[in-house]
């Protein structure tokens, strides 16, 4: 199933939960947040949440800035 | 503030805040060079911006932050609009752990200005959804009014666009804001060099938040203590109130019998 993380295409074997996505990224655990399709999807639901074919997974983290 | 002279701590929306002087930490060419600035600063609330996760680069700037004590700041820069703004500050929330926002959205690249119309609108969706907002404006006493009576925790004009270092452009409508405003304001962008940090406070503003002045100083290290110096020497100032302008000399020694 494709997936886009950070504006790259991933497949992942289905069913692909946001946890799953943080997992091919590579992304640190702490200090991140995801937004899924322009949606926050908060930490205790990144196991539970489905991500459906397509969906476009936004991982953030704080840089320098400001 | 030193030697037994009395000052009250910055408060933004119910919590005190160390140092009258908000860092950014944008434009430092390392972490290193970062840390010096932000020690020499005094500083006790410092922004960040929010991007895509880079595994490689790792989050440095987070634990920098942490490691110093330093409360964190997160922004919406590189937002354009009150949706793109509302999700940033959603996400930064959520990854930081922090109610705090520094509510940023640009009408366009060369001016770096606020947009207004998206800048009122997103301020009152983040208030409703129990963030504290401080909102980077335009120095418009109205825009200001407008965006306290939104629930904002305070209001932070510029002194001139981000980035410039031209100063304080229009002393006058800062005043304006700082004599109506009912929660602290903030002189946010513009500032050059340390005179200009003095200026802000002595204009009667509550603090100053600047990043570019220090980080890309000749010596930023160096810069953040200046800058610290001026934030205290102008803030002392405004408490002791300033002796009026006069157009004629007054002889200030006793005059000759």
């Amino acid at each position: 199933m494709r997936i886009w993380i950070n504006g790259t295409s991933h497949e992942l074997p289905e069913p692909a939960s946001v946890h799953d996505a943080l997992t091919a990224l590579g992304a640190p655990s702490t200090g991140v947040a995801v937004a899924v399709d322009d949606e926050l999807v908060p930490r205790a639901d990144w196991a539970r949440y489905r991500l459906a074919a397509d969906a476009k997974v936004e991982v953030l983290t704080a840089v320098q800035g400001g | 503030m030193t030697d037994g002279i009395v000052d009250e701590p910055l408060v933004v929306g119910g919590r005190k805040i160390a140092s009258r002087l908000i860092m950014g930490t944008g434009g430092a060419t390392n972490l290193a060079v970062l840390e010096r600035a932000l020690v020499a600063s005094g500083t006790a609330l410092t922004t960040v911006a929010m991007r895509r996760v880079d595994a490689a680069a790792g989050t440095g700037v987070l634990d920098l932050l942490r490691r110093l004590g330093i409360e964190t700041l997160p922004n919406t820069a590189g937002c354009r609009t009150a949706a793109e703004a509302v999700l940033t500050a959603r996400l930064a929330r959520e990854a930081l752990d922090t109610d705090l926002i520094k509510l940023e959205v640009i009408a366009d690249e060369r001016t770096l200005l606020p947009d207004p119309i998206e800048l009122l609108d997103a301020a009152e969706q983040l208030v409703a959804d129990g963030f504290t907002v401080l909102p980077y404006t335009n120095d418009d006493p109205v825009l200001a009014r407008k965006l306290e009576q939104a629930g904002c925790a305070a209001v932070m004009p510029l002194g001139s666009p981000i980035g410039t270092g031209l100063g304080i452009r229009n002393p006058h409508n800062i005043e304006m804001i700082v004599a109506a405003a009912g929660v602290p304001v903030v002189l946010d962008a513009g500032i050059g060099t340390a005179s200009e940090a003095a200026q802000a406070m002595e204009l009667g503003c509550d603090a100053v938040l600047l990043a570019t002045a220090v980080t890309r100083a000749g010596d930023p290290e160096r810069m953040a203590h200046a800058m610290r110096l001026a934030v205290e020497a102008g803030r002392a100032a405004r408490l002791a109130g300033r002796i009026p302008r006069r157009y004629w000399a007054q002889a200030s020694s006793p005059a000759v019998d």
